[in-house]
This record gives C-alpha cells, sequence and structure tokens, in this order.
C-alpha cells in the first residue's frame, strides 16, 4: 500500500513536469496553429541557465531567475525571428523549420558547454526525505516539484479563465479568425503566447535540473511525451495538457513499477520481464490510440 | 643500352607506385554516438583513438591513415545509414567506433555483409559472439556479459545474498543481467528492465526499497548512470543498500559528476588511470599532455586507443592492404601490441581474453573521490559464447 502511494506521488510529479511542457506546447499548437518541435530546446535553455548559474554562484534562488529568463528570451528571440514568419506557412514546413532549430540549438548548446552532461546542486533546504506517513520516506525536492506545478497550473486556470487576456487566449484558441476581425493585435498575442510557453518549458527544465543530468539532447526525450499528452488532452486545451500529462504520468509509473510483479504471478519469470518492460514502454501510446479512436479531437478539444 | 634503361624505367615506375600506394592513407570509417546522453562516450572513444594514431605521426602500423568520424546521434538507423554511405561512396573498407550496442547490431552486419572489416572498440552484444561469429569481425574491448560477469563475481566474493539487479531494456542489458547472474551465487530478490531512454528512475527506487535487498546491480551507461546514482542517493537508498556495478556505471565522468555520494561503491573492471604498465604510463601521459589534467579518460578511451593498437599491428602484417582479409585477420590474431590493460589476448571467436579487477570509490589524499583499484576477481577470462563460434 505505502508502494502504491510512493509510486502515485511519482507518476503526479512526472505528470507535472510534462504538463508544464505541454501547456505551453499546446497553446503554441491552439492559437498559433504552429507545430513547435524547437519546444524541447527551451527546456534545454532553461535547465542549461539555471544549471549554470547554480555552479558559478551557488544560489539557488539566482538560478531559477536565471533559467526563467534564458527561455524566455530565447523564446521571445525565436518567435521574432523565426516562427513569425511560419504563421501563414503549412505544417510541414513548421516542422522543418522547428527541426531545424532543434539542431541548431542542440549543436549550439555543444559548442558552448560541451558533451558532458552538467551536475546541479540541490539547494541544501530540499535536499533531504520527509516521511509523508511512517516508514516511507520521500524525496522533499520531488514534493516541492509537484507543489509548484500544482500552482502553475492553478495560477494558468485563474489567468486563462478570469482576466481580459485569458480570454483572448480562449478566444483566439477556438475562434481564430474572428479575433482578428475584432481588432485585436494579434500578432502581440502570438508573442505573449509563445513567450509564457517559453517560460513554462524553461520551468520545467531548470526543476528538473537536480533530479536528472543536464545535458543536449534532454529535450527530445520528453518532447514525444509531451506531443502524447498533447493529442490525449485535446489540443489548444490547458485543462486537456493537465489531465493528459497526469495520466500520462501515472499511468506511466504505475505500469513501471507493477506491471513485472503482475505478470510474474502468470508467467515464468524472463517471459513475465520481457513483456512487461515492452508492456510498459507501450501504455502510453495505447492510451493514445484508444484516445484517438474514441474522441479523436481528444479528451478536451479546445478545437470544434 | 636500351634494355637498361627499360629495366630502369620499370624499375623507377615501380618505385613511384611502392610511393604513391604509400601515401594514399587507409581510411577508417569511425561510426561513434557524440550526442545524446551517451555523447561524451563517443568523444572520449574518438579522442583516444586519435591519439594512438597521433602518437605514430598520423600512421598506425607504419600505414598512413586518415579517420573518418561521424555521429550516430545514439540511433540504429543513423548508424545503418553511416555505414552505408562510407561503403558505397567513401569505399571505406576497415570500420570501428560503435558504442552502443543496439546501434552495432543494425550496423555491423551491412559492414560484414559487405567484406568490410569491423573492429568493435566498445559494443558486443551476445549474438555476435557465439554461432554468429564472423572472421571480419573483431572486438578489443570485452564481450557485453564479462564485464558483468566480473560484476557478479565480485557481489559474490564481497558475500552478499540478496541482489536487485536492473539494466535497460536492449541487448546490453540483457546481456549485463545474463553475464551477473551467470556468476552471483546468492538470489535475484528483484529483475527490472528500465528504458534505455530513461532519465527519471523514481519507480526503480521504490520498487528496490520495497524489495529489500542486501545489493543493487545497476547497468546505467552513460548520462543515465549518473542521473541514476544522484537519484539513488535522494531517495536515501545510498547509505543504505550497497552497490556493486561494473565498469560502464561507474566510469571517470559519471564518478566527477556524482561526487562523493559515490564513495564505497563497488565495481570491477578490465582497466583503470593507475595501472601500472609502461603502455597505460605512456597513454596517460600523451592523454593529459593533450587534453589536461583536468580531463581523466574514461575506459572507453583506452579501449578506443587499445582498438587503433590492434588494428595498427593488423596493418603492419598486411603492409595496409586490405585486399586481403585473411592476411589481416593473421596478423590481427596475434595481438601484437601493448594493451594498457596488461594481459590481453583474442579468443578463438575473436573477443578478448583479460583479466578483470576488483575495485572502489575511495577517497585520494586530497578528499578527491577516485576509483582505487583493490585486486583481479577473475584471470584470463573469455566469454561464455567463444564455445559456439566455429570459425
Amino acid at each position: 500500500m505505502t508502494l502504491a502511494l510512493e509510486q502515485i506521488l511519482n507518476g503526479v510529479q512526472f505528470g507535472v513536469a510534462l504538463f508544464l511542457l505541454a501547456a505551453g506546447l499546446t497553446l503554441i499548437f491552439g492559437i498559433m496553429g504552429v507545430i513547435n518541435l524547437a519546444h524541447g530546446s527551451l527546456y534545454l535553455i532553461g535547465a542549461y541557465g539555471a544549471a549554470l548559474v547554480s555552479q558559478r554562484t551557488g544560489s539557488f534562488i539566482l538560478a531559477i531567475l536565471a533559467g526563467l529568463a534564458a527561455s524566455a528570451i530565447a523564446g521571445l528571440i525565436i518567435e521574432f525571428v523565426v516562427i513569425r514568419k511560419l504563421y501563414a506557412r503549412d505544417h510541414v514546413q513548421q516542422v522543418l523549420a522547428t527541426f531545424g532549430l532543434i539542431l541548431f540549438i542542440n549543436e549550439g548548446a555543444t559548442i558552448l558547454f560541451g558533451r558532458q552532461p552538467l551536475f546541479v546542486a540541490m539547494p541544501p533546504a530540499l535536499s533531504g526525505a520527509v516521511e509523508i506517513i511512517p516508514g516511507v520516506p520521500y524525496p522533499t525536492y520531488r514534493l516541492a516539484v509537484i507543489a509548484v506545478g500544482l500552482l502553475v497550473a492553478f495560477g494558468l486556470y485563474l489567468f486563462v479563465n478570469k482576466t481580459r487576456v485569458g480570454m483572448l487566449v480562449r478566444a483566439g484558441a477556438t475562434h481564430r479568425d474572428m479575433v482578428r476581425a475584432l481588432g485585436v493585435d494579434i500578432r502581440l498575442l502570438y508573442t505573449l503566447v509563445f513567450g509564457l510557453g517559453a517560460l513554462l518549458a524553461g520551468l520545467a527544465g531548470l526543476m528538473a535540473g537536480p533530479l536528472l543530468a543536464v545535458q543536449v539532447g534532454m529535450g527530445e526525450q520528453i518532447l514525444i511525451l509531451t506531443f502524447v499528452v498533447v493529442v490525449i488532452g485535446g489540443v489548444g486545451s490547458i485543462r486537456g495538457a493537465f489531465f493528459g500529462a497526469m495520466i500520462v504520468g501515472i499511468t506511466d509509473t504505475l505500469l513501471r513499477g507493477f506491471l513485472p510483479a503482475l505478470l510474474r504471478s502468470l508467467m515464468t519469470t524472463s517471459q513475465a520481464d520481457a513483456l512487461a518492460a515492452g508492456l510498459s514502454s507501450m501504455g502510453i501510446y495505447l492510451i493514445m490510440a484508444l484516445v484517438l479512436l474514441i474522441k479523436p479531437q481528444g479528451l478536451f478539444s479546445g478545437q470544434n | 643500352m636500351k634494355i637498361r634503361g627499360a629495366v630502369l624505367g620499370t624499375a623507377l615506375s615501380t618505385l613511384m607506385a611502392t610511393a604513391a600506394f604509400a601515401q594514399e592513407p587507409v581510411k577508417i570509417g569511425f561510426i561513434t554516438t557524440l550526442s545524446g546522453p551517451g555523447g561524451y562516450i563517443g568523444a572520449d572513444a574518438r579522442d583516444g583513438f586519435n591519439l594512438a594514431v597521433e602518437l605514430e605521426g598520423g600512421k598506425l602500423g607504419g600505414v598512413p591513415v586518415q579517420v573518418v568520424v561521424e555521429d550516430d546521434g545514439f540511433k540504429p538507423g543513423t548508424g545503418k545509414q553511416i555505414a552505408d554511405k562510407f561503403l558505397k561512396t567513401d569505399k571505406i573498407k576497415l570500420f570501428t567506433g560503435i558504442i552502443f550496442s543496439n546501434i552495432a547490431g543494425a550496423t555491423v552486419p551491412d559492414i560484414i555483409d559487405a567484406g568490410a572489416i569491423y573492429v568493435s572498440p566498445n559494443a558486443a552484444p551476445s549474438n555476435f559472439a557465439g554461432k554468429e561469429c564472423n572472421k571480419n569481425y573483431y572486438v578489443v574491448s570485452w564481450q557485453n556479459d564479462s564485464l558483468h560477469e566480473s560484476a557478479g563475481q565480485n557481489a559474490t566474493n564481497l558475500g552478499y545474498k540478496k541482489a536487485f539487479i536492473l539494466a535497460p531494456n536492449y541487448q546490453a542489458g540483457k546481456d549485463a543481467l545474463a553475464g551477473f547472474k551467470r556468476f552471483f551465487k546468492g538470489e535475484v530478490v528483484g529483475e527490472l528492465y528500465t528504458r534505455l531512454d530513461q532519465t527519471d528512475f523514481a519507480p526503480e527506487m521504490a520498487q528496490i526499497r520495497d524489495a529489500k535487498p542486501d545489493v543493487v546491480f545497476q547497468f546505467q551507461p552513460g548520462g543515465l548512470g549518473i542521473a541514476f546514482m544522484r537519484q539513488y542517493q535522494q531517495a536515501g537508498l545510498l547509505g543504505a543498500i550497497p552497490m556493486v556495478v561494473a565498469a560502464p556505471s561507474m566510469d571517470a565522468t559519471i564518478l566527477k559528476a556524482v561526487g562523493d555520494a559515490a564513495v564505497g561503491v563497488n565495481l570491477s573492471y578490465h582497466w583503470n588511470t593507475d595501472f601500472d604498465n609502461a603502455a597505460n604510463k605512456k597513454f596517460m601521459e600523451a592523454w593529459t599532455k593533450k587534453y589536461g589534467a583536468d580531463r581523466l579518460p574514461t575506459y572507453y578511451a583506452s579501449q578506443a586507443y587499445d582498438t587503433a593498437l590492434a588494428i595498427a599491428a593488423g596493418l603492419k602484417g598486411v603492409k595496409g592492404d586490405l585486399g586481403n582479409t585473411d592476411a589481416f585477420r593473421a596478423a590481427m590474431m596475434k595481438a601484437d601490441f601493448q594493451s594498457v590493460r596488461g594481459a590481453f589476448k583474442f579468443g578463438n571467436n575473436q573477443h578478448p581474453i583479460q583479466d578483470w579487477y576488483a575495485a572502489r570509490v575511495e577517497k585520494d589524499a586530497s578528499g578527491k573521490p577516485v576509483l582505487k583499484t583493490l585486486g583481479k576477481v577473475m584471470s584470463n577470462h573469455a566469454d561464455a559464447y567463444a564455445k559456439d563460434c566455429k570459425i
């Protein structure tokens, strides 16, 4: 039972990281109609920004600010220099251009920082473990990540549903042409949305730093799952991104955690291990296929 | 006079042809992983290989060589494409460099089928070591299982009874667990395959805690190993459950990234920076001179360096003519070079027979964690598949 609780927390923590990435990706695609493969690169930039400042100054607060600033500024530059030219183009060209950005940014990071993964020290206040219930220690940092993620989700909910800009964002996701026809400066809105997406990706990246290794290529590893989240949740929907991320995060973790033991009670160990490893990595894609079959627009689609 | 002139002319032109032949360098296709979590591994292998070429002044075994390096991007498909291009466009006949077994699995058969030669500086999956062994396929590093057989023997020697073992779900991961189990005499209380692209091991940590083993064996190469070790510490397992690993899970780069947290980890390997032999001293001196004392070579660099020396012996035997692979093979199999590991010879399946050493991460005099060699765990160890190989 305690194991199940621990695994669910792990799932939520993974889901939160996916949500931060998926929220930006789904808005950019829903509102601007741009498939941004380089979203993972913004995650990478956030992680590197924080890692470098953390190494130089030793301050985690400064590292957070640097990570956020680096990804937001990079996002604005990318929007201004590349993405802005792509709004009217078709998806193939967008995919090619943003894929080019991935290569460009990965190679740039290699030249600047080398291929050796960077090490980010965990802030001392968060480096221990707390007993969530007696006998089950859980890393404090992971709890903090969950808390930050849920706060951001709540903040985004308020922003999208209760503010004037949020109203435009919602309108942009469903009736893009109408918003433009009403005289809203859609370009400014686009830049804002892209910047916000970059900021969230950067936040996910800088929080991943002390947990995982900060290295070239880390963005692409998580980007694929992020696309799965967006497909499951529905394009353009923040709510969809949240629930999609939680579904993917928790399912993936629980399958990995419990499927081997489950299958082992049914067949011989070696067969069970091979099958479980295969099935658990397939699991979330099976869910995605199922969602596409039943609700092709995703569970909480913003598009009509 | 006329005849003499003709003879002289022929002699001259022959000489010139020989000279021209000698100047045309032998191209060596170096397909390796330079990006992604394992990117530093390929970089070390490339630099180790090039170091040997440089020390000989651009030659290997007296034959001028040109090393053509390409990044497979940690993708089997890309490795295969590069091999295809090297074979057809560049007419390369000698290949090396592949780090990961899944890339070797996709790439090496194409190279062998085209009649070219492959000398592995790292990956050596079990399926190429037994029945499927090939005259043109050599391994200088180890057979995958052997690495982890040494860890299994080490864990047995250290007296552990209950092991929890895990590795990524690909050929080398399967070889790793098979190898460990072959020589571990205790009970395996938990066995897990992770994903090769996985960097978050929180679910695995929870399962390890739950299984209460008295030792953990993990195979997580490159960036995966760094993430695993740090999360092992964060989960509070580091002080609680000791760890026994093979070389890939605790190379010099991982150790540097993990730092003090790694102190006390038991491992086993075939080479370390502190090995006391002339060849290793030469290698370490040249490496430090070229790349600085800050960048310690990983064992991948040493293997690639040895690979270059092994190839040098082969090339010397055929004077750079790769047309006759049987003659090249005769020269290669003598392993006429001084390995930085000390004793080295090829077995009948063209994989190494070598010694394995137990080691531990300890603090040196200045308080820095280093790999300290303790003693031999296995002598003249060959792999378990050699008996199935009929060459």
